[in-house]
């Protein structure tokens, strides 16, 4: 057995016992006397190579990919963001708790400009995974408004210009889409997905990490920390080592 | 309703605060029962070494903190205003499961100075009697409990904590190499301090060559194994640089989990309720007390919780809305200045820099939450205040708490892109070149920064949500202005090129954009009861069986991260409850 598979196993062992991952009130003396892991709290790694759970029309997937290879361009520093698989990281966020916006105070009334006021920035009630959908084809939908032309077969320069403008809050996607607040939210969500643990499903080869020199998912600089100014060469590692 | 057996102590909330309490009060007998509205959490089973380098889960997605859709705070600049939601991952840092805050938290594990006890009679005595009125500062007033009365109970939770650092003041004699600012100590750190990073040791000689007093900053971090006055051992930390925001599976990180669960959670003599949230105190029927609290658990069936004393030991929110929820006391109100529950709300006030240095390897992923080197010689009110417009101060500490490569992304030289293939380079390039200085201030109470409950906005529950007034106060302005100067000095000194500052203060504030997750204040204690809810053992003025433990009780803000003196004070409250109030129940202090 691997370490990615001992890991899988040992999540779903504590999924079938249940003690401490269940939803439920509990009168405790003494520590739980499980010692399985609990499945609730451990990482739960993207599936490689299956479908697409959340970006499953294909020009939503064509635009996000033109988006996120111009936010992360391939040049000699690394892959491009999709190279990298900052689409399966996506999409993979997108269909959990993030995407669901299970954490978020969701409740109203939204007064969106009082709100924006005093928060210092928009706020919404719609989770990320809606803001993803409506975005997108807000994209597109400029796109062959402006350019007549689908927003994936722009040219690099145009979609750069585009960003700049969504970045600078000068560019329009119509009333149900700030494009300043979903240019940041796909901003973020790339970095994310090529700088987080390969086994979110991106940072492939963890070429972010390659990228600045970081080592990942190590346990002991105990060894390293006398060593000032040095370049230690530290070869990354993930938490769960891919092929 | 179901009705559970009665204890003698019940303990709302189950973090540092819940866990020192029940710990004091069990070993002297009483019979504990704790309640948390999160899951049961430990060290082995939810956050071992094998899972917690994991930026995205912990930091980013902020796993280990309370979510807003649990419940979350409303907020606004001044009472012009209506309160928004805050609806998103904000500075906020609020504890969520068994261990509370105190297992995410970074370790910094400071005392608090004596001034920061005494600021309303030490500004007196040396800037002259009128001087807090001529800076806008009537609220400031005495903690009602001295430093020296409370070394004690700092010494006992440093023990428990083993917190590792290096003593500047032992029982008055200055020691080079400790932070020779610090009030009296009765006897060494548990543990020694942890060691320099590269960018530490070139803070710490920078600082040293204009003559300040550097030295390494305590740390819940621990710098070699220990075992804890409780009999549970723990292990050195290995610079992993996964600490706040994250568990520590490596028993190196001072928690509930790690530092006194491990002997609690056997004593015959405790229970402990999860998943289960305490909505509000039930009062007696003549009103003086509380008979015991409302609880709801996870599958909906509402408990009564009777108990002889109640305490609340949640977030320093919680403590808060909870009095309030319970309806015991009078909530404060600005526009009179009256009542007490709400009073004093505030904040940390603070600056951050990154200096950039060409061609070095500061290697930042190797780190630990509280790693640091600190100079304290513009703190509080070590230095002379006369001829200057404010009073208090800040740490201005050199720290290597992490490299994680999320958060740091935007961590670039000025004007650098935040996309595309000029991003890579500049990340590339900066992200072993930066050196950080942090400047942690004092903050002041002002009669316009207050809680109170929600009028709009409501929890899962039905309940309101806790509403926070508040704004910076102008004392606390010019005092960031001030000791930012002196900051950005060590920065330039040190080498930092391209330097980028930030000034909290330059901007009104809001909760997306500050750097400090330290609130405190709103159930204050003090010596007068029409200005603290709480007398100095944390007891409601107004009703005699209720303790509330927490930041919550802070009247101003120390230049310090709030945990070791949180851990003080619940100690000391616990030690009134069972050697003084269990025999003769009533105030402790006369009114």
């Amino acid at each position: 057995m691997n370490r990615r598979e001992a890991l899988f196993s040992l999540g779903s062992m504590a999924a079938a016992g249940g003690l401490a991952s269940s939803a439920k009130a509990a009168e405790l003396h003494g520590v739980p006397a499980q010692t399985a892991l609990s499945a609730d709290n451990m990482p739960t790694p993207a599936r490689r190579g299956g479908a697409f759970q959340v970006l499953t029309d294909d020009t939503d997937r064509a635009t996000v990919k033109a988006v996120f290879d111009r936010l992360i361009p391939s040049d000699e520093l690394g892959p491009s963001a999709s190279e990298a698989g900052c689409l399966e990281f996506l999409d993979d966020q997108l269909a959990g708790d993030y995407g669901s916006g299970k954490a978020l105070y969701l409740e109203g009334p939204l007064r969106p400009e009082n709100e924006e006021a005093i928060m210092g920035s928009p706020q919404f009630l719609s989770t990320p995974r809606e803001r993803y959908n409506t975005g997108l084809k807000a994209l597109e939908a400029y796109a062959q408004k402006t350019d007549g032309a689908a927003f994936s077969a722009l040219s690099p320069d145009r979609i750069d210009a585009i960003l700049t403008d969504l970045e600078a809050g000068k560019l329009d996607l119509g009333k149900d889409v700030n494009g300043q607040a979903f240019f940041e939210l796909m901003l973020q969500n790339v970095r994310e997905g090529y700088l987080a643990d390969p086994m979110y499903g991106g940072n492939k080869d963890m070429a972010g990490w390659k990228m600045i020199g970081f080592p990942g998912a190590r346990y002991d600089y105990r060894p390293y920390v006398d060593r000032h100014d040095q370049d230690l060469s530290l070869t990354p590692v993930s938490i769960i080592p891919s092929n | 309703m179901e009705t559970r057996p009665k204890a003698d102590v019940v303990i709302c909330g189950f973090g540092w605060a819940g866990s020192t309490m029940a710990e004091e009060l069990t070993r002297a007998g009483l019979n504990v029962v704790a309640i948390e509205r999160g899951k049961w959490r430990d060290t082995s089973t939810d956050f071992p070494p094998a899972v917690d380098p994991d930026e995205l889960k912990w930091h980013t997605r902020r796993n280990m903190l309370q979510p807003m859709s649990v419940e979350t705070t409303t907020f606004r600049n001044n009472t012009g205003q209506t309160a928004a939601p805050v609806r998103n991952w904000s500075a906020y840092q609020f504890g969520w499961d068994v261990g509370g805050a105190g297992t995410h938290w970074a370790g910094m594990s400071w005392r608090f100075t004596p001034w920061d006890f005494q600021v309303a009679t030490q500004t007196k005595e040396r800037y002259g009697a009128g001087r807090l009125n001529e800076l806008d500062l009537d609220f400031v007033q005495d903690w009602g409990v001295t430093y020296d009365e409370m070394e004690t109970y700092y010494d006992r939770f440093e023990r428990i904590a083993g917190t590792s650092g290096k003593a500047g003041n032992l029982n008055g004699q200055k020691i080079k190499g400790g932070n020779v600012f610090e009030g009296a100590r009765k006897r060494e750190y548990p543990t020694p301090p942890l060691k320099d990073t590269y960018w530490m040791s070139k803070y710490r000689k920078t600082v040293e060559d204009m003559g300040y007093h550097p030295f390494t900053i305590p740390a819940g971090n621990l710098s070699q194994s220990y075992v804890n006055t409780l009999g549970v051992t723990m292990g050195p930390c290995t610079y992993c640089g996964f600490c706040d925001f994250h568990g520590c599976g490596n028993f190196s990180k001072s928690s509930p989990q790690a530092c006194i669960l491990p002997a609690l959670m056997r004593r015959k003599n405790f229970t402990l309720l999860t998943e289960t949230e305490v909505l509000h105190g039930v009062k007696s029927e003549d009103g003086k007390t509380l008979t015991g609290v409302n609880c709801i658990t996870a599958d909906g069936t509402e408990v009564f919780q009777p108990a002889d004393v109640v305490c609340f030991t949640a977030y320093q929110m919680d403590n808060v809305r909870l009095m309030l929820l319970s309806k015991v006391g009078t909530p404060y109100d600005p526009s009179t200045g009256e009542g007490t529950i709400g009073r004093n709300y505030n904040y940390q006030t603070c600056a951050s820099m990154t200096g950039f240095f060409d061609d070095s390897h500061m290697n930042p992923f190797i780190g630990a939450g509280a790693l640091g080197v600190q100079i304290d010689d513009f703190n509080g009110d070590n230095f002379d205040h006369a001829g200057l417009d404010f009073i208090g101060g800040g740490g201005i500490m050199g720290y290597s708490t992490d490299g994680r490569p999320i958060a740091h992304m935007n961590s670039l030289r000025g004007g650098a892109k935040r996309w595309g293939s000029e991003w890579k380079k500049a990340y590339a390039r900066d992200y072993s070149t930066a050196g950080n200085i942090f400047v942690q201030g004092t903050s002041m109470p002002t009669r316009g920064n207050y809680l109170s409950l929600d009028p709009n906005y409501k929890d899962r529950h039905g309940q309101p949500l806790l509403r926070v007034t508040f704004d910076w106060a102008e004392n606390d302005k010019k005092m960031t202005n001030w000791v930012t100067d002196k900051a950005k000095e060590i920065m330039v000194n040190a080498g930092g090129k391209d330097i980028n500052l930030e000034r909290q203060t330059d901007q009104s504030w809001n909760p997306y954009s500050q750097d400090s997750s330290h609130t405190i204040g709103g159930a204050v204690i003090g010596a007068d009861p029409t200005r603290s809810a709480l007398n100095p053992y944390l007891q409601s003025w107004d009703c005699p069986n209720l303790f509330v433990v927490g930041a919550s009780a802070f009247p101003n803000n120390g230049g310090y991260n709030p945990t070791v003196t949180v851990g003080a004070l619940a100690i000391r409250a616990a030690e009134a409850i069972h050697t003084e109030y269990m025999k003769n129940p009533g105030a402790l202090v006369k009114a």
